[in-house]
């Protein structure tokens, strides 16, 4: 796949979690426009292998916008500068011939780097595991129209959903806060019948978790929804607050 | 009690005061804006005066006033440590950042808020001091004699001015991230909310700002 895109690349290097990091320039040629960023980034590892160097780690799992994992801060903008596509899902054709990229890992202290560009995410895991589930007994598969759901319920439980724990929101955020991402996990669940059991529970865990991991405080900004590769609307996030702030109130 | 504490030192917590003390001073605001209006009356201040001596006399008002700088403490306090919490959340800073997914505005309350107060404590010694706590301010000169006094120096008309300005994007964004903080994010109303948010920002950031400058221009008689 030859093509005629010749670019700068100033990438984030470092060793490990301990050790700092700086930006090294690297140019690459003859990139095509229809490969996506990450295949770029391919040919720039493949020439560092054969050169004998380090190539640049990035996380990256099914290339197709699902996994969450290919994390990268393109031109000051997470996964780089189209709107509600990841980095694996972004084209070269966004990007002219001549033009110097900055990549950065996500920036947050929730988010240590682990090397180059991968950071590690896990606090998201930690706070699923606070809440983002259900442990009522739900029994076999029911008939279809056992439990009534309106329509509107299942689309908006649907699109929050949707989030893909990519953790774009907390790397576009100011504030490197969390909360479009754990408003996603809380709404998709209090949304629905098997959700209501924990309901309570639920929103006080999760965000004593988001708390605890390190993620700053919303200021609405609105960045977090901009950035989103799956359109998670920050309705979520008033949702998770009349979630939270009932709880705290009303229950015993 | 520790459940209140605990639930208002989280970060939705400390949200939520920044959002129903900012809810309060917006109302407070709405009032001071309106009462200060009456000077534009054109009648030597006669009916400000009136209701300035209401609002300097009335042991409800009076009693209000407490809460009032209570409020503004604690939005002041709350929003200066969740600007300094927020800020230590990305120890390594970002080499290029596109501003393009938010307003300035919106990320900048810490600035605008920060502005605000320098403003706040030049205005208040111009008359809220003078008039409640030194005693400054002569027996036989009104509050409207006193703003005429404040004005005819342009330095007070300028910090009057960008006061407001910042007041305008303050609000613009506040009014709004408010409702949202309490959970008032709904797909029929937002849109009204916005709207009423902005308009109320500038207007009332426009009224205030006319005031110092017609003093200052002596277009008040
Ligand atoms: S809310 Fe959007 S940006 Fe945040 S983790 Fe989920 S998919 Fe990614
Ligand atoms: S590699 Fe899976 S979303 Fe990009």
């Amino acid at each position: 796949m030859e093509g005629n895109l010749n670019l700068t690349l100033k990438i984030w290097r470092q060793k490990n979690a301990n050790e700092a990091g700086k930006f090294e320039t690297y140019q690459v040629s003859g990139i095509s426009e229809d490969m996506s960023f990450l295949e770029m980034i391919d040919v720039l590892n493949n020439r560092l292998i054969e050169e004998g160097d380090d190539p640049v780690a990035f996380d990256h799992d099914c290339r197709e916008g699902i996994c969450g994992m290919c994390s990268m801060y393109i031109n000051g903008s997470p996964h780089g500068p189209n709107k509600g596509v990841t980095t694996c899902q972004l084209h070269m054709r966004s990007f002219s011939n001549g033009e110097t990229i900055t990549i950065e890992p996500w920036r947050a202290g929730a988010f240590p780097v682990i090397k180059d560009l991968v950071v590690n995410r896990s606090s998201f895991d930690r706070i699923i595991a606070a809440g983002g589930f259900v442990s009522v007994n739900t029994g076999n598969a029911q008939d279809a129209n056992n439990i009534p759901i309106p329509k509107e319920d299942a689309d908006e439980a649907f699109a929050a959903a949707a989030c893909i724990g990519c953790g774009a929101c907390v790397a576009a955020c100011k504030n490197a806060s969390a909360m479009l991402f754990t408003s996603a996990k809380v709404s998709q669940l209090a949304l629905l019948p098997q959700g209501q059991v924990e309901r309570a529970k639920r929103a006080q865990a999760m965000v004593a978790q988001m708390d605890e991991e390190g993620f700053g405080a919303c200021t609405n900004t609105g960045a977090c929804e901009a950035e989103c590769p799956k359109g998670i609307s920050i309705e979520n996030i008033a949702r998770m607050n009349r979630e939270y702030f009932s709880a705290v109130f009303a229950a015993k | 009690m520790s459940w209140l504490t605990k639930s208002l030192g989280s970060s939705l917590g400390k949200k939520l005061l920044m959002s129903l003390t900012g809810l309060f001073l917006i109302s407070f605001l709405l009032v001071h804006c309106t009462l200060n209006a009456l000077v534009f009356l054109q009648d030597g201040g006669e009916t400000f005066n009136k209701a300035a001596e209401f609002m300097a006399t009335n042991p409800v008002i009076r009693t209000m006033e407490i809460v009032l700088f209570l409020g503004l403490i604690v939005h002041m306090v709350d929003g200066l440590r969740l600007h300094f919490e927020n800020k230590s959340k990305r120890p390594v800073a970002y080499a290029v950042i596109n501003g393009k997914n938010s307003t300035w505005y919106s990320r900048s309350m810490g600035l605008l808020g920060t502005l605000l107060l320098l403003f706040l404590v030049m205005h208040l010694s111009h008359f809220w001091f003078n008039a409640r706590i030194a005693g400054t301010i002569p027996e036989q000169m009104t509050m409207f004699e006193k703003m005429k006094e404040v004005f005819v120096s342009p330095i007070p008309v300028i910090v009057y001015v960008i006061g407001c300005g910042s007041l305008a994007y303050h609000l613009m964004h506040g009014f709004q991230s408010a409702f949202q903080t309490i959970g008032w994010n709904h797909p029929k109303y937002m849109p009204t909310i916005k709207c009423i948010g902005n308009i109320y920002a500038i207007v009332v950031s426009l009224v205030f700002a006319a005031m110092p400058i017609a003093f200052h221009l002596n277009l008040i008689k």
